[in-house]
C-alpha cells in the first residue's frame, strides 16, 4: 500500500533584483519529481548540496508551498488527501501523521524546556490528558533508549546523539504514518551515528514506519534504505532497489558518487575518482542532460536533449540518453 | 612513491604537550601529553571524534590557542634535531619568529576557508599580502605568483578569478582559495583541518586528489585531521588515533586498517557505513557517549565504554603512552600482546 506519493512535483523561487524588486529569474529547485512510498518503506533521498532533496521534504510537510504538482498522502487505507493544494486549516488534521526528525540535535530542540514537556508537546497541542501524556513521555524515552530521569532535566544536559533521540521520541509522540527525515545522523560523531541508524532501524521494524530519508553520505544511505532516489540540479536522474543502486548504477551521475566516495580501505588507494567541474548551478542550468558537462559519456544529444525518467529494469528508472550502452561501475 | 620514515628529513616534533583550558567551573585539560612528528613528504593523519583534542593539537603547535587555553608543559621543536631546532612552545605567541614561522614555514588549511580569508578583499590581494609578508617580493612579481599559485590548485581562469571577492566563488573554489592561500609562503609543513568535512562528496574528492599531488610534488608533511576513516585510509602514511586528549594508538595506514591494536580503534572501523552493507544491516556501535574532558573518567580514558576492559585495572591504572614513532596502543591488551610476541621471538 502507497502512503505517499509524489506526482510531477515542481517548486521555482523568484529571483529578484533591483530597486522595485520586480523577478528577473527563477531557481527551479525542483522539476518535474515523481516517487512513491509503501508503508513500512524507506526512501533515500540523495544528491548534493543544492540538488534540491531538501526542497522536496520541505514540500512534502508544506513548510513551503509548492508550484506545480500533487502530493497524495493516505494516512489509512482508503483515505488520500493531496497535501499540496489543501487549505492551511485542512491540513491541521493530517500534520500529526506527518512528522520530522531535522538534522541539528542542537537547534531543534527548546533549550528552556524539560524532555519531558518538549517530547509532550504534539500530544498536548492534540488534546491529550495529562495522565495520558505522562505515560506516553515515559514510554517514548524507553522507546529511544533514554532513562525515564531525562523528563525533568534540559536539552543542555544530554550530548548529541541523546538529543537526537529525544527529537526522535518528539517526532514519534503522536505515532505518525510517515517520518520525514532530513540528514538526520550528519551531525554526530561516527560512534553515535551508528546508534542512531540502529535506532532508526528498530523503530521501523517495531513500529512499522514509513521513512523519507535525505541525505548525502551514500554510506548511512546503504545501511537505512530500501530504495534509493538520486538528485542532480532539481531532478531525480535514477532510482532503484538500494542493492541494485550501489552494484549496478545506470546513470553517470550515481557512479560519480559512488566513486568519490573515500573508501574506508587503504588497498583503494589512488582508485577514487571525482568528476572534473562543478554542480550546476539550478538558476542558470546547462541545456540538454543538467549533468552533460561533467559526464565522461556525453554526447551531441545529451548536450540539446533532456532525458526523461525511463524504467530500463523492474523497478530501476534512469536519465540518461546512454544507460542501455553503458556498463557503469558501482560497488562490489 | 613515499620514503620511509627514517630517510624522510624530521621536520617538527611534538612531545609530552600538555594544554589546559582555565574556565570559571574548573581547569579542563583538553590535551594529555602528545606526542607526535610530522616528516618532509609523509602525511600524518590524526582522527578522532568531537573532543578528542586533534584540533587543539594543530593549534597549540600554531600557538593560535585562544585566551584561556594555555600550553602546560610540553615541547613542539621544529626542526627537531637540527642546529636550528626550536621549541615553538617556549616562543612568544604574538612574537616576530612565532609570527614567521606561521604562514611562513607552517600552512595552515581549515574546515571552513571563510575562517582565513576576508570578506573585504579581493583573493588575489589576500594571497598576495601573505605572500610579501613572508618574503622579499615586489607587488607585480607576487601577482604573477598568485597567478601560478592558483592554477596550482585547480581554479580556473586564475587571470580573472585573482580580482574575484570570495563570496563570488563556490565552496569548492573557495577551499582551492584557502589552499592557496596556505601556500602562499611555500610553506614545509601544512596542517590542514577537517579540510573537506564542509564539501559535497563528489567537491571533496577533487579537494583531496588535489591536496594529496601537491603534497607529493612539493615533498612537504601534511598533518591531516579528520573524523572520517575513509579520508584516513585514502590520505594518510601513518595514522595517530586521539581520545580524550590522549593518542591512543599511533600505526602505519595499512596496519591500522588490517590489524588495529586499541579497543577504541576497532570499534571506531566497525562503526563506519559501509557502501557495500547487506540491506537494513545494522552497525557495530561503542556504546555510551565521549565523555567530556572536564569529566575524564579514571583509570584509562576510554574503560567506561570499552567492551574489553579489565575489572579491577582499567578504572584505575592508565595505561603508559606510546613511545614516539612506535606503532603500538596505549592499553593494557596491546601492551600485553607486544610483550608476548617480543618474549617468544
Amino acid at each position: 500500500m502507497t502512503v505517499l506519493e509524489v506526482d510531477g512535483l515542481f517548486k521555482e523561487f523568484p529571483i529578484r533584483s533591483g530597486l522595485l524588486q520586480r523577478k528577473t529569474g527563477q531557481v527551479r529547485a525542483v522539476q518535474d519529481v515523481s516517487f512513491a512510498i509503501g508503508r513500512g518503506e524507506t526512501l533515500a533521498l540523495v544528491g548534493e548540496s543544492g540538488c534540491g532533496k531538501t526542497t522536496v521534504s520541505r514540500c512534502i510537510l508544506r513548510a513551503l508551498p509548492p508550484t506545480k504538482g500533487a502530493i497524495r498522502f493516505s494516512p489509512e487505507e482508503g483515505t488520500i488527501f493531496d497535501v499540496a493544494s489543501l487549505s492551511r486549516r485542512a491540513l491541521r488534521p493530517l500534520r500529526r501523521h506527518i512528522q520530522m526528525i531535522f538534522q541539528d540535535p542542537y537547534a531543534s530542540l527548546n533549550p528552556r524546556m524539560m524532555v519531558g514537556d518538549i517530547i509532550a508537546e504534539p500530544l498536548l497541542v492534540n488534546g491529550f490528558a495529562a495522565v495520558r501524556r505522562q505515560a506516553r513521555v515515559r514510554e517514548l524515552l524507553d522507546l529511544v533508549g533514554l532513562p525515564a530521569a531525562a523528563r525533568t532535566r534540559f536539552p543542555h544536559a544530554f550530548s548529541g546523539g541523546q538529543r537526537q533521540r529525544i527529537g526522535i521520541a518528539r517526532a514519534l509522540a503522536l505515532d505518525p504514518t510517515l517520518v520525514v527525515a532530513d540528514e538526520p545522523v550528519s551531525a554526530l560523531d561516527v560512534s553515535v551515528q551508528a546508534q542512531i541508524i540502529n535506532l532508526l532501524l528498530d523503530l521501523q521494524d517495531r513500529l512499522g514506519l514509513s521513512m523519507l530519508f535525505v541525505a548525502h553520505d551514500l554510506g548511512v544511505v546503504r545501511h537505512v534504505s530500501d530504495r534509493v532516489a538520486v538528485m542532480y540540479v532539481g531532478r531525480i536522474v535514477e532510482t532503484a532497489p538500494t542493492a541494485m543502486l550501489y552494484t549496478r548504477p545506470r546513470h553517470p551521475y550515481t557512479e560519480a558518487l559512488l566513486a568519490a566516495v573515500p573508501k574506508p580501505d587503504p588497498a583503494l588507494r589512488d582508485q577514487a575518482s571525482a568528476p572534473a567541474g562543478e554542480i550546476a548551478d539550478p538558476a542558470n542550468p546547462p541545456p540538454g542532460c543538467a549533468f552533460h558537462p561533467r559526464c565522461p559519456y556525453a554526447n551531441e544529444r545529451c548536450r540539446t536533449e533532456l532525458p526523461v525518467l525511463r524504467e530500463i529494469s523492474p523497478a530501476h528508472w534512469s536519465a540518461c540518453h546512454r544507460t542501455a550502452e553503458l556498463s557503469l561501475r558501482g560497488v562490489a | 612513491m613515499v620514503e620511509s620514515m627514517n630517510d624522510a628529513r624530521h621536520a617538527l616534533s611534538v612531545r609530552n604537550l600538555v594544554v589546559d583550558f582555565v574556565q570559571d567551573t574548573g581547569t579542563i585539560r583538553a590535551l594529555d601529553g602528545v606526542n607526535l612528528d610530522l616528516h618532509a613528504g609523509r602525511v600524518l593523519g590524526v582522527v578522532g571524534e568531537s573532543g578528542c583534542g586533534k584540533s587543539v593539537t594543530a593549534r597549540a603547535i600554531l600557538r593560535l590557542l585562544d585566551r584561556t587555553g594555555e600550553i602546560t608543559s610540553g615541547r613542539v621543536f621544529l626542526d627537531p634535531g637540527s642546529p636550528e631546532q626550536q621549541d615553538l612552545a617556549a616562543l612568544d605567541p604574538e612574537g616576530r619568529v612565532m609570527r614567521a614561522v606561521r604562514g611562513g614555514r607552517i600552512g595552515l588549511i581549515f574546515q571552513e576557508p571563510m575562517t582565513a580569508l576576508s570578506v573585504h578583499y579581493t583573493v588575489g590581494n589576500q594571497i598576495i599580502e601573505a605572500m610579501r609578508a613572508h618574503g622579499d617580493l615586489s607587488k607585480a612579481a607576487a601577482r604573477e605568483r598568485v597567478v601560478t599559485l592558483l592554477h596550482e590548485v585547480g581554479i580556473p581562469r586564475p587571470e580573472t578569478r585573482i580580482d574575484s571577492y570570495p563570496f563570488q566563488l563556490s565552496g569548492g573554489l573557495r577551499q582551492r582559495v584557502g589552499i592557496a592561500l596556505a601556500l602562499a609562503a611555500d610553506p614545509e609543513i601544512l596542517i590542514a583541518d577537517e579540510p573537506t568535512t564542509a564539501l559535497d562528496v563528489t567537491t571533496q574528492a577533487q579537494i583531496l586528489a588535489l591536496l594529496r599531488r601537491l603534497q607529493r610534488t612539493k615533498g612537504v608533511a601534511l598533518m591531516l585531521i579528520t573524523h572520517d576513516m575513509g579520508v584516513i585510509a585514502q590520505m594518510a602514511d601513518d595514522v595517530a588515533v586521539m581520545y580524550l586528549g590522549r593518542i591512543v594508538e599511533f600505526a602505519p595506514v595499512a596496519e591500522l586498517f588490517t590489524a588495529p591494536r586499541h579497543p577504541y580503534t576497532r570499534a571506531l572501523l566497525r562503526s563506519v557505513p559501509n557502501l557495500r552493507a547487506v540491506p537494513r544491516e545494522r552497525l557495530a556501535t561503542i556504546g555510551g557517549a565521549v565523555p567530556h574532558p572536564g569529566a575524564r573518567p579514571l583509570g584509562c580514558p576510554f574503560h567506561p565504554r570499552c567492551p574489553e576492559v579489565i575489572a579491577g585495572r582499567c578504572e584505575s591504572e592508565a595505561p603508559a603512552g606510546i613511545s614516539p614513532g612506535e606503532a603500538g596502543a596505549s592499553c593494557f591488551h596491546a601492551m600485553a600482546e607486544t610483550a608476548h610476541a617480543e618474549a617468544t621471538a
